[in-house]
């Protein structure tokens, strides 16, 4: 299969204006009768909802949960990042735009990044206009701060709860249509199948939640905004629901699946506690700002923690090991996400973790409150002793990140203020997802896919702050253009039925699974198989990789699919509000996923970003990549025996490959 | 810690609707609705119905959980949603009850799951900026007064959740209500359609069956993200003037 990227010709910064001034539209009189499903109301799904509606399509939106402000975009803390370059400090388009495929490792697409990085600015703009309440200076000016793995000031953020505003924002947009009926809402509803006709993605399968009722969903054309499948590992800072269903049975009706391995394990996640543990919390990156990581330099006061006959305050300065900063002194504790979380992991390794299970590292705000108090001190003019210090700087700590430090008391029962917090890598995102090209746009003609469910923008790691912008650049700003170049073919297309064959044909298989799935009538509940499959995937293809492990972790899953298959048991029945039975049908879709994320991984000979093979490393214990060998994007197609693997060359026209330094 | 659980049970074979007895055994470390998991764990292991509840992010910030713990929308900790209440908060041998949101407007699914779109429908009848994509001027056209801005950030913190209402003894939306007015309002962006949202915005309240706000306060007591009250005195005035001004 030849995978046609169809990036257009011409320059890196004139190719998305020029593309966007030439590309076929669809006029108002013919929109009006077209109609468009969106799957995901999250602020890809939402955004791209809502714009189309504005444009005038009949769009159909699908969410799994109660609410469309309910999507797992609502918890992202730290911020969206935005080439505005308003705090002067040389940031632009293009600056954006290399940090980006640097951060990624240069596994990203450079014309879709470009595109990402000249939308930026236009998002922030919208976003307002739209009353998100971003976070302003004195002058009532938009205020900024540093995220990872970039030397400019640029993230925008509303306190730690970035991603919420920009969700009720795009969900209020969302809203209006649908008051307008211009969107139809379906919420509590699943998708467990995506129907072809003649080739092209027409329609769905959903399944309404409430009534377990399967229902037969027409349109010209599906788009999939349904997220990420870093669930798979069980634990991660991932919501509850969240899931890859939509977009594995899209890949089982002939989409494929790019880079699954690649994976964004996040450095500052609070640790876990215990067996019962059902998801992990993750302490925003922007405390990296502000925060410094370390762990004791000797293994024997590592110990005497780990035992509780030591805590991290008797640790003296001198004692301590600021490993990132060591390591990296140019970037400091703002080393992006894979090398903070390898370089955590290497520490623990050592033995130095500072929790009982050894699996955990500080982050330490003392410094930080001696600095700001003192600034504080300064600005009010007063001579302030040691504790007057401590407290105007514990005062700025609480300002700019007090709801984090909230939640982490909440959490752990211990005050971030005087103990320095302790944190460990969990995964948090994937860069991976369904294969896209240019007009984001699958494999399957007419199926598309936004936000974290492609693969398009972030190579093999992702910056910080980069997942909203890129969410909602796909939804406000590509999409709405792009979809045009597709359905502009099909004004002639009368409305797509949802009673031909392949509709009927697709909810019966559907059906029949449900039931199959049911009548196992085994002896295990659901959630031990997930937590299950999560422990195998995250020892073999998680932080660190190698050949035999990949190995034997397919064999691993296999096997558990096969015990799934036989021994689950789904309590209730299929014709009735039913959670149990939403979980199986997530968990058997993981499995398969999971055996191609270790087939992906152990066929990427390279370290690069996220993806970390023990086997390839520097002398130094670096990621070493290999860009003569491995300079494409995974793309897979799937069977159950032999998933084929297709690629995608990367073409790198306008950067120069480097080794990622943050020295 | 050994706790042992009333919880209400309601749709499937409970028709009705009753209190089920429940024993589970905890880790203080648990959070409340990882000992909820617990007990669905062992429910299912002896071939039960679990408790079905709504709950997703478990961070605090997606407001899916809607339970009654105790006679407390969220339970007893102040400004925290169910899903951050930890275990630690209860002893060994406590006796719990958990009940879902009850409102008129919020009917019960099943056991602890309720029906919210009541809300939906309120925002959907003003509770946003009209403003298409692409039709913004630059971010930074219009400074925004700190204290201003941070009014209408305190009232835009809100989930969602409902606990306002089932806190409520009139099941009033008021809170959540008067938080969107007073978030979009604040706000020179929102401020354009300011009383023809708060007119819309009441009157689907009204609709939907919630209850009239006599000023009992339960909501901001309540609320696990803290709104505060003021958005209701802010709403009261800007609708009556909004009543008065109107042709």
């Amino acid at each position: 299969m030849k995978l046609e990227n169809k990036v257009p010709p011409g320059n890196l910064d004139e190719k998305w204006t020029k593309y966007k001034s030439t590309m076929n539209l669809v006029a108002p009189n013919n929109k009006r009768r077209i109609e468009v499903i969106v799957v995901g109301t999250g602020l890809a799904g939402a955004s791209a909802a809502a714009t189309l509606g504005e444009l005038g399509y009949k769009v159909k939106a699908f969410t799994f949960h109660d609410s469309p402000r309910r999507a797992h975009s609502i918890a992202a803390q730290g911020g969206i990042n935005a080439a505005k370059n308003y705090q002067n400090d040389g940031d632009s388009i293009y600056r954006l735009f290399y940090d980006t495929i640097k951060g990624g490792d240069y596994r990203s697409r450079e014309a879709n990044v470009h595109r990402l990085a000249e939308a930026s600015t236009e998002i922030i703009d919208h976003c307002v206009a739209q009353g998100v309440p971003f976070a302003r200076e004195y002058g009532g000016l938009l205020a900024n701060r540093s995220f990872g793995g970039v030397q400019v000031s640029r993230t925008f953020y509303a306190r730690g709860q970035t991603g919420q505003q920009l969700l009720i924002g795009a969900y209020q947009g969302l809203s209006r249509q649908i008051a307008k009926g211009t969107v139809t809402m379906y919420n509590r509803h699943e998708m467990l199948d995506l129907v072809k006709v003649d080739g092209k993605a027409r329609g769905i399968i959903a399944r309404n939640l409430l009534t377990g009722e399967l229902e037969r969903h027409a349109a010209h054309c599906v788009i999939l905004a349904t997220g990420g499948y870093g669930n798979v590992y069980y634990l991660s800072t991932n919501a509850m629901g969240s899931n890859v269903t939509a977009a594995w049975r899209a890949v089982k009706r002939g989409a494929l699946m790019a880079n699954p391995c690649m994976c964004q394990i996040h450095p500052t996640c609070i640790p876990v506690s215990g067996d019962y543990q059902s998801k992990l919390t993750l302490m925003s990156e922007s405390l990296r700002n502000d925060g410094r990581v370390w762990v004791p330099k000797t293994v024997e006061d590592a110990k005497a923690i780990q035992e509780g006959r030591k805590t991290g305050l008797d640790i003296a300065e001198e004692d301590r090991d600021y490993y990132l900063e060591r390591r990296y002194p140019a970037f400091g504790n703002l080393v992006p996400r894979d090398v903070a979380s390898r370089a955590a992991k290497v520490a623990c390794d050592e033995g130095k973790g500072v929790s009982k299970s050894g699996l955990a590292v500080y982050l330490d705000f003392s410094s930080a409150i001696q600095r700001y108090g003192q600034q504080e001190a300064n600005s009010l003019g007063i001579q302030a002793n040691a504790a007057k210090i401590t407290e105007l700087g514990t005062a700025v700590i609480e300002k700019k990140y007090g709801n984090l430090f909230q939640m982490y008391e909440k959490i752990t029962g211990e005050n971030p203020y005087v103990m320095s917090m302790k944190i460990y890598p969990a995964i948090h995102y994937v860069m991976g997802g369904l294969w896209v090209d240019y007009n984001l746009e699958t494999n399957v003609p007419g199926l598309f896919a936004l936000g974290e469910a492609n693969f398009s923008d972030h190579g093999a790691n992702r910056l910080g702050a980069s997942a909203l912008m890129q969410g909602l650049a796909d939804g406000y700003f590509v999409i709405p253009y792009t979809i045009g170049q597709f359905l502009s073919g099909e004004i002639r297309t009368p409305e797509i039925s949802n009673e031909t064959a392949e509709f009927m044909a697709a909810e019966k298989e559907t059906k029949e699974r449900l039931e199959g799935l049911m009548n196992i009538k085994g002896n295990q509940s659901v959630e031990s198989f997930h937590r299950r499959l999560g422990k195998i995937i995250w020892e073999y293809c998680g932080m660190s990789r190698n050949a035999e492990g990949l190995k034997k972790a397919r064999q691993l899953v296999r096997e558990l699919k096969a015990e799934f298959y036989k021994d689950v048991f789904i309590p209730g029945t299929i014709d009735e509000f039913n959670p149990e039975l939403e979980k199986a049908v997530r968990v058997a879709d993981f499995m398969e996923l999971g055996e191609l994320m270790t087939l992906d991984a152990l066929e990427r000979n390279e370290s690069c970003g996220g993806h970390f093979r023990e086997e390839f490393t520097t002398e130094e214990g670096e990621a070493k990549r290999d860009d003569d060998g491995y300079a494409f994007v995974s793309a897979w197609e799937w069977d159950d025996d032999n998933p084929t693997l297709h690629k995608e060359e990367l073409v790198f026209e306008n950067v120069e490959l480097k080794t990622r330094s943050y020295k | 810690m050994k706790l042992t659980l009333k919880i209400w049970r309601e749709g499937g074979m409970y028709a009705s609707g009753k209190l089920e007895t429940y024993k589970v055994e905890a880790d203080e470390h648990m959070s409340f609705l990882e000992m909820l998991d617990v007990l669905n764990q062992q429910l299912i292991e002896e071939k039960k119905d679990p408790v079905a509840f709504d709950h997703d992010c478990r961070e605090g910030i997606c407001g899916s959980c809607s339970m009654v713990i105790n006679g407390q929308p969220h339970g007893p900790q102040k400004g925290t949603t169910a899903c951050q209440l930890h275990m630690r908060s209860y002893k060994n041998g406590d006796t719990i009850t958990i009940e879902p949101f009850r409102a008129k407007s919020f009917p019960v699914i099943k056991d602890l799951v309720v029906d919210r779109s009541a809300f939906d429908r309120i925002i959907q009848a003003g509770g946003y900026v009209s403003v298409n994509t692409g039709q913004a001027p630059d971010g930074n056209a219009i400074p925004i007064e700190g204290d201003t801005a941070g009014k209408a950030f305190d009232a835009a913190t809100c989930i969602g959740c409902g606990a306002c209402v089932a806190a409520c003894p009139n099941g009033s939306a008021m809170l959540f209500t008067s938080a969107k007015v007073a978030h979009l309002g604040l706000l020179p962006q929102g401020k354009v359609e300011h009383e023809a949202r708060s007119q819309k915005m009441v009157a689907q309240m009204d609709k939907e069956g919630f209850g009239m706000c006599s000023n009992v306060g339960a909501c901001e007591a309540e609320c696990p993200k803290e709104i505060s009250l003021e958005n209701i005195a802010r709403l009261n005035r800007s609708y009556i003037a909004s009543v008065f001004s109107s042709e």
